[in-house]
């Protein structure tokens, strides 16, 4: 009777440290999405055209930083084929991310902060009417000075602010916290090392651009967007629109690329659910590839400053980490990248006392946000090569005194972050050995470069404040079929196969018998987005408890039916359980732990569990040319562990290579106000020639609270990326690069610098004076690492 | 005024083979391949990364060879033998290259997936037995932003190894 053997019941609690008998989880098994993927079929959002659509163009700004004096639309709407118009005043209610910068608005009339700023829109018959009455819409201007710069918004603005809050100047926000005493600990140090470094601006630049059609029937708004987070959509349309949140309906399309990208509620958006509702027809908008450089929410610039306090034999005593981050025209995500820039330097290496300070500055640029690392990538880079020049310093093998420092499992960090589980030590021993990097010989024009980093497998606390569930899942099963229903939005990165694949696994099935319904905010329970690699871990506990609920249903109407569930089918199984109970839904739903400090800010850094990384890069590097060939990498990702480990080196190689692409040529810069390269072919990334090859190790921990064990594999692994190249650079030439990304003239100019006799590195030189608040002390955690914020 | 330049435009009847079958089709000459496929013929498997012809995602197939689409005006194509991402697959059965694509997890947003596949075909066709860094050249011109290229090669070799 039976045709597939059920899995041993486990256990009730999610994250149980099971492992034994797995059917599906842990193999390789095609993404549940590949055949519509491989064939075309997928629907991305501009592949929707439903009957009658208009089609919307955005009019934006071409000045970085101007007043808006007057509007004109009449001659645009005299086109033939124009069939609405708007403009900031029909869209006057700010929205932001975070509920502490509502600093954006879908079209602005009052302002403009960036060259690409919305100002108008156009919906009309074609795309090409549409852009022609864009051009028929006269502005008036009053144009001010651009602020560009991390020290130009320091200073005092010469015509206004960008922003009415925050300040001084154009700051936005400032941290200063600091964990345990720094100042007596540095003076009794026995060496002290301070450094300067910079990483710039880059983008996201995913191959689809972002899209949405929206629609509007029965007094209801429906949008299809190119989101990563259909609810952050759904709560900044019923905002901005004054609707209540049951009239509109947010779908996520399939998704052409995210990366952190497209984690903002957008104008365009909001523009085409107003449009729609305006004039009763679908409104669609896709961004122009300029367009997608203009609404960025990518890397900050940040500039950084380090001085660390370390013993003879390497152990870090204090260290003290000051940031300034360019965030653009807007908040963004900014306060949390702010804080971010500052939070998990201890989560690799145990930092006894830390003190952080960090600056965001508003300036006349496209906003910046998350990007795959969100505020960390940046302190990263600068921290492995701050520990790479203490051990040159002390004459210490760097990997030797990197280990020393390494966190461990089951701690709490000065800043109050829970480790839990950390396969720092196993991740550095495989990179260690597969690269032989301890063999390597002494090669003028050749290097290696290690370097760690961690990440968080979901943030612990909301965008918003609440004490609701962060995902939710809902399992049907009738008939013989089952279905999953899940708020998550799978972006690319696999979130509908690992929910397929956990349902599939406690119901003994295949990932691909599993029905999903997923990001539809009418139809799928609250998941919060594919952002701060959360989903896996969330959404992951979710289907686990409700799987484990369907199960038990099932179980008990086999048995009451005098057989043994091992000896009948699904189908069966599940015809005898509906005739017994009725219908059969089933829930599931994650919480994360209240794990956060006790102190303001707290909440930026805790995070259920952290994957761990390890990375070796092998690289030639050309003294004439300063040019820089990648030959290999080798990198460890302790994910916990690997629902589908397919996916998991998917995501690590699509790490590596995006932090090659960061190291080595992608750069977010501007020239008077205006954006040097918005275009593909001049924004470098790497290319099919570009990419090395890479060797990628899972290591699992089997975390304690993850689904089946499971972390994160998203974003981690790009981080130890940058500070390896660096650091392989200067075993290559003898030089530091000291400022991301590394271009040849930033080589060839260390090495003539070198050759004069002066310090051997291209960086920054200095850190600015920044008029940081006092610092907000806090009392570390206890040493009894079973202790929680909850218990003190 | 730019309105009136862009409705008194120059319109053409056209006969275009696209993936086997002919269609008849009244275009304005300035509509490119890319908008022609996905506008007037429902074909949206063809995706466009920047329409400036700099990132490959628009790649299809004329007389086998890869060619942008969002750089081609169909007033060139009559009588060429355009492919698509739909005319990949023959009916219900994939393509080796798609197969391997889906079993090695080559696609993973899976916007630049038919870009790739069809400029991965086009190789395969000429050289059976691509090297790595054959593949590498023959691949320059279609960016990912996922994978890192590393298990799309794999997937075009494990496609070449079964397709001898």
């Amino acid at each position: 009777m039976r045709d597939r053997p059920h899995p041993p019941l486990r256990g009730d609690l999610p994250g149980e440290r099971g492992g034994e008998n797995l059917k599906v989880v842990g193999r390789p098994l095609p993404r549940v999405d590949a055949a519509a993927k491989v064939t075309g079929r997928a629907m991305y959002a501009d592949d929707l055209l439903p009957a009658r659509t208009l089609h919307c163009r955005i009019l934006r700004s071409p000045h970085p930083h101007a007043r808006i004096l007057s509007i004109d639309t009449s001659a645009a709407r005299r086109i033939p084929g124009v069939v609405a118009v708007i403009t900031g005043s029909d869209l006057p209610i700010k929205f932001g991310i975070l509920p502490v910068t509502q600093d954006e608005r879908a079209l602005e009339h009052e302002k403009v902060r960036y060259v690409g700023d919305p100002i108008a829109a156009v919906a009309a018959t074609d795309e090409e009417i549409a852009a022609a009455a864009c051009d028929a819409i006269a502005v008036e201007y009053e144009v001010l000075e651009p602020v560009m710069s991390i020290n130009a918004a320091l200073g005092v603005p010469k015509d206004e602010r960008i922003q009415d809050y925050g300040g001084p100047n154009n700051v936005h926000k400032f941290v200063a916290l600091e964990f345990g005493e720094v100042e007596g600990v540095f003076e009794r140090a026995d060496h002290v090392r301070e450094d300067v470094f910079f990483f710039q601006g880059n983008t996201h630049l995913p191959m689809e651009q972002h899209s949405a059609v929206a629609t509007y029937i029965d007094g209801k708004v429906t949008l299809w967007s190119s989101t990563q987070v259909v609810h952050y959509v759904h709560r900044a349309l019923a905002k901005v629109l004054e609707l209540p949140m049951h009239r509109i309906r947010v779908i996520g399309a399939a998704h052409g690329g995210g990366f952190g990208g497209k984690t903002d509620p957008f104008a365009h958006e909001i523009i085409v659910a107003k449009l729609a509702m305006m004039t009763g027809r679908p409104v669609k908008c896709t961004l122009t590839r300029e367009e997608v450089f203009y609404a960025h929410r990518g890397r900050h610039p940040v500039l950084m400053w380090v001085r660390t306090g370390v013993t003879r034999d390497g152990q870090i005593t204090a260290m003290h980490f000051r940031t300034a981050l360019d965030g653009g025209a807007y908040g963004s995500y900014g306060v949390a990248s702010t804080f971010y820039t500052g939070a998990l330097q201890t989560v690799t290496y145990d930092i006894p006392a830390y003190r952080f300070e960090g600056c965001r500055v508003f300036t006349n640029k496209p906003p910046c946000g998350p990007k795959r690392g969100h505020g960390t990538p940046q302190p990263r880079f600068a921290l492995e090569l701050h520990l790479e020049k203490i051990a040159h310093d002390l004459g210490i093998d760097p990997v030797e005194l990197k280990r020393r420092n390494f966190v461990k499992p089951d701690t709490r960090t000065v800043n109050w972050l829970r480790v839990t589980s950390c396969g720092l030590e196993e991740c550095t021993e495989k990179v260690m050995v597969a690269s032989r990097f301890r063999e390597r010989k002494k090669q003028a024009g050749h290097g290696m470069g290690f370097a760690i980093s961690s990440y968080l497998s979901g943030a612990g606390t909301a965008i918003y404040w609440n004490d609701m569930p962060h995902s939710e899942v809902q399992i049907k099963v009738d008939r013989g079929g089952v279905t999953a229903y899940c708020g998550a939005m799978d972006i690319g990165q696999g979130s509908d196969s690992v929910l397929a694949t956990i349902v599939a696994e406690e119901l003994g099935l295949q990932p691909a018998d599993v029905r999903l319904v997923t990001a539809d905010t009418d139809t799928t329970p609250i998941d919060l987005g594919s952002y701060s690699s959360r989903v896996t871990f969330m959404a992951g506990n979710a289907a686990l408890e409700a799987a484990r609920k369907m199960r038990a249903l099932l179980v008990e109407a086999v048995e009451a039916g005098g057989h043994r569930f091992e000896d009948v089918t699904f189908e069966e199984a599940s015809i005898l359980a509906e005739a017994r109970f009725g219908t059969l839904a089933t829930a599931g739903s994650y919480t994360p732990p209240k794990i956060a400090g006790p102190y303001k800010g707290s909440g930026v850094g805790p995070s259920p569990a952290y994957s761990y990384s390890a990375c070796v890069v092998d690289l030639d590097a050309d003294a004439r040319t300063g040019l820089i060939t990648v030959n290999k990498v080798w990198i460890a990702h302790d994910v916990g562990r690997a629902i589908n480990p397919l996916l998991v080196e998917g995501q690590v190689e699509g790490s590596v290579y995006m932090g090659l692409g960061e190291a080595l040529m992608e750069e977010q810069a501007f020239r008077k106000g205006l954006h040097k390269w918005p275009s593909m072919l001049e924004y470098k990334s790497p290319t099919f020639l570009d990419m090395p090859e890479v060797e990628t190790f899972i290591v699992e921990t089997i975390d304690p609270e993850g689904p089946y064990g499971a972390k994160e594999a998203g974003q981690g692994p790009l981080l130890p990326v940058p500070p390896a190249v660096c650091a392989a650079l200067h075993d290559a030439l003898g030089v530091w690069i000291d400022e991301i990304p590394v271009t040849p003239e930033k080589v060839v100019e260390a090495l003539r610098r070198k050759e004069k006799g002066e310090p051997a590195r291209y960086g920054p030189s200095a850190f600015p004076s920044i008029p940081y608040p006092p610092t907000i002390k806090v009392e570390p955690p206890p040493k009894d690492p079973s202790a929680t914020a909850a218990s003190i | 005024m730019k309105n009136e330049l862009a409705r008194d435009v120059e319109r053409v009847v056209l006969f275009l083979d696209v993936n086997g079958e002919r269609r008849d089709l009244l275009l304005p000459v300035h509509k490119t391949l890319l908008e022609v496929l996905r506008e007037d013929m429902q074909l949206t498997g063809t995706k466009h990364g920047c329409e400036l012809g700099e990132c490959g995602t628009c790649t299809v197939l004329i007389d086998g060879r890869p060619e942008l689409s969002c750089l081609l005006l169909p007033v060139q194509l009559q009588g060429r033998a355009i492919t698509t991402i739909e005319g990949m697959a023959h009916g219900a059965e994939l393509h080796p290259l798609q197969t391997a694509f889906a079993e090695l997890g080559a696609a993973q947003c899976g916007y630049c997936t038919p870009g790739i596949l069809l400029s991965a075909r086009s190789l395969l066709e000429s050289n059976a037995k691509p090297s790595r860094d054959e593949i590498r050249e023959a691949l320059a011109g279609n960016l990912c932003r996922c994978t890192g290229y590393t298990k799309i090669i794999e997937a075009i070799e494990l496609a070449a190894g079964r397709m001898k």
